[in-house]
């Protein structure tokens, strides 16, 4: 299931507020600490469990996410640059974790120029594939993408 | 007014036994009600068991020494300076509320069963203003321009919740009374005489409604923070991934993509998230 917050851990700072995208996380105003209003509705996106400064932010995740009681927590630590995942199974015999450096791009650098592209051919409207899509999520045409076979590169500085 | 004790003066009027008494009574409230409340919400059980399956998941066992020195780091960190607000403002104004609270509840005390009829009671009655206004500054910036912003709760300063706000209401209002009474002491009469009987109302209702405001979080919460510490400490860290030092070697092996984009030893990003205070919008 979604999201909720270890009141002990919550100081109430609303950085969660801020992200949601689906403004479901509020700050209650009896214990002034974050709280998930609408459960139903929260997508498991992470968004707050990674803008949380105090790591106060959890997720029970559905069961196609997390089978069997597994526990997924994340910290996104952006004056390193890295986001480390945590998954461990219930009984804890599984532990894996990942670390890998934050890829976001700057606020505004990402939204695709639709009014430049071609409109689609019969050929791309009976694809399996979504219209335009960019060719680092492509997967069938040769070897996995990497930043580097893109000719991309991390910039200094974290942005959200 | 400032060197003046309040209590010396009141005591012509009260028998100093009946403060005392009154002072024991609110003491034994306040732990009562934080007791019932620990009952009722059994929030000490749950801290036991949250302790106890971290213990489980240790990757090390701590020395007494490790536990005394994070005792200390939390004191120094989170219960002297509130560190743990992320806020400036939340945090100086609970700067202000908390050491107002204190000076105001040691002074009373001292005053009340050290110096019952001594009008000077040397630094004491300074204590005790002192702490009044502290209160009175912090609590109210907190209510009118704190509370108030959407980046708290975003409620107007005229809405009162109910059980929230009891403990800040109080306490407020507890002080702002404290003073005026105090304030009056010299001209006497009727006024003087309302603002100590709201001076004793608001104070009973701070000290008798533990167990529905939020006064216990003062015993909880010094609780909570070193307990984050010690997960943090024994590797537990309440299955959290660990970063590593990301020029470690080892770090880098495991984990190639980081000196791969980032380089062998990646520099600081900045802050952030956290470099912009949230607005809620």
């Amino acid at each position: 299931m979604p999201t909720f917050v270890y009141m002990t851990r919550c100081d109430g700072c609303g950085h969660c507020v801020d992200i949601c995208p689906s403004d479901i996380m509020h700050i209650d105003t009896t214990t002034r600490r974050a709280y998930n209003i609408e459960p139903n509705m929260c997508w498991e996106c992470y968004s707050c469990v990674k803008a949380c400064p105090h790591n106060a932010i959890d997720v029970r995740g559905y069961a196609d996410f997390a089978p069997l009681g597994h526990s997924v927590r994340v910290i996104r630590d952006e004056e390193k640059g890295v986001i480390a995942w945590r998954i461990k199974s219930r009984n804890g015999k599984k532990d894996m974790s990942l670390l890998a450096p934050i890829t976001t791009k700057p606020w505004g650098t990402a939204i695709p120029q639709l009014s430049d592209e071609s409109a689609p051919s019969k050929e791309m409207r009976d694809s399996q594939l979504l219209f335009n899509e960019p060719k680092y999520v492509r997967m069938d045409d040769g070897e996995l993408h990497t930043l580097e076979s893109n000719g991309l590169e991390i910039k200094v500085g974290v942005y959200y | 007014m400032f060197s003046n004790n309040p209590f010396a003066e009141l005591s012509a009027v009260i028998s100093p036994s009946i403060i005392q008494g009154y002072i024991v009574l609110m003491f034994i409230m306040v732990v009562g009600g934080t007791i019932l409340d620990m009952l009722h919400k059994k929030s000490a059980k749950y801290f036991f068991e949250n302790a106890e399956k971290a213990k489980k998941n240790a990757k090390r066992t701590l020395s007494g020494g490790e536990k005394v020195s994070l005792a200390v780091a939390t004191v120094a960190n989170e219960v002297i300076t509130s560190a743990e607000f992320a806020c400036t403002r939340r945090r100086l104004s609970h700067l202000l509320t908390m050491y107002g609270f204190i000076s105001i509840v040691v002074a009373t005390a001292v005053l009340v069963f050290n110096y019952p009829n001594d009008t000077a009671a040397g630094i004491w009655p300074v204590v005790w203003h002192i702490g009044a206004i502290m209160l009175c500054l912090g609590g109210y910036w907190f209510w009118f321009f704190i509370r108030v912003d959407v980046s708290s709760e975003g409620v107007k300063w005229y809405n009162f919740n109910g059980r929230g706000d009891i403990f800040i209401v109080s306490l407020i209002t507890m002080a702002t009374f404290a003073l005026l009474w105090s304030g009056t002491l010299a001209s006497g009469g009727i006024l003087n005489m309302i603002f100590l009987v709201l001076f004793i109302a608001c104070s009973t209702i701070l000290f008798s409604t533990v167990f529905w405001s939020k006064f216990a979080h003062m015993f909880f919460k010094p609780a909570a923070a070193y307990q984050k510490k010690l997960v943090k400490a024994d590797g537990s860290y309440e299955n959290l991934p660990e970063l590593g030092e990301l020029s470690d070697p080892d770090l880098q092996a495991k984990f190639p993509d980081i000196p791969e984009y980032m380089g062998e030893n990646p520099p600081n990003m900045g802050a952030g998230i956290k470099r912009e205070a949230p607005s809620h919008y």
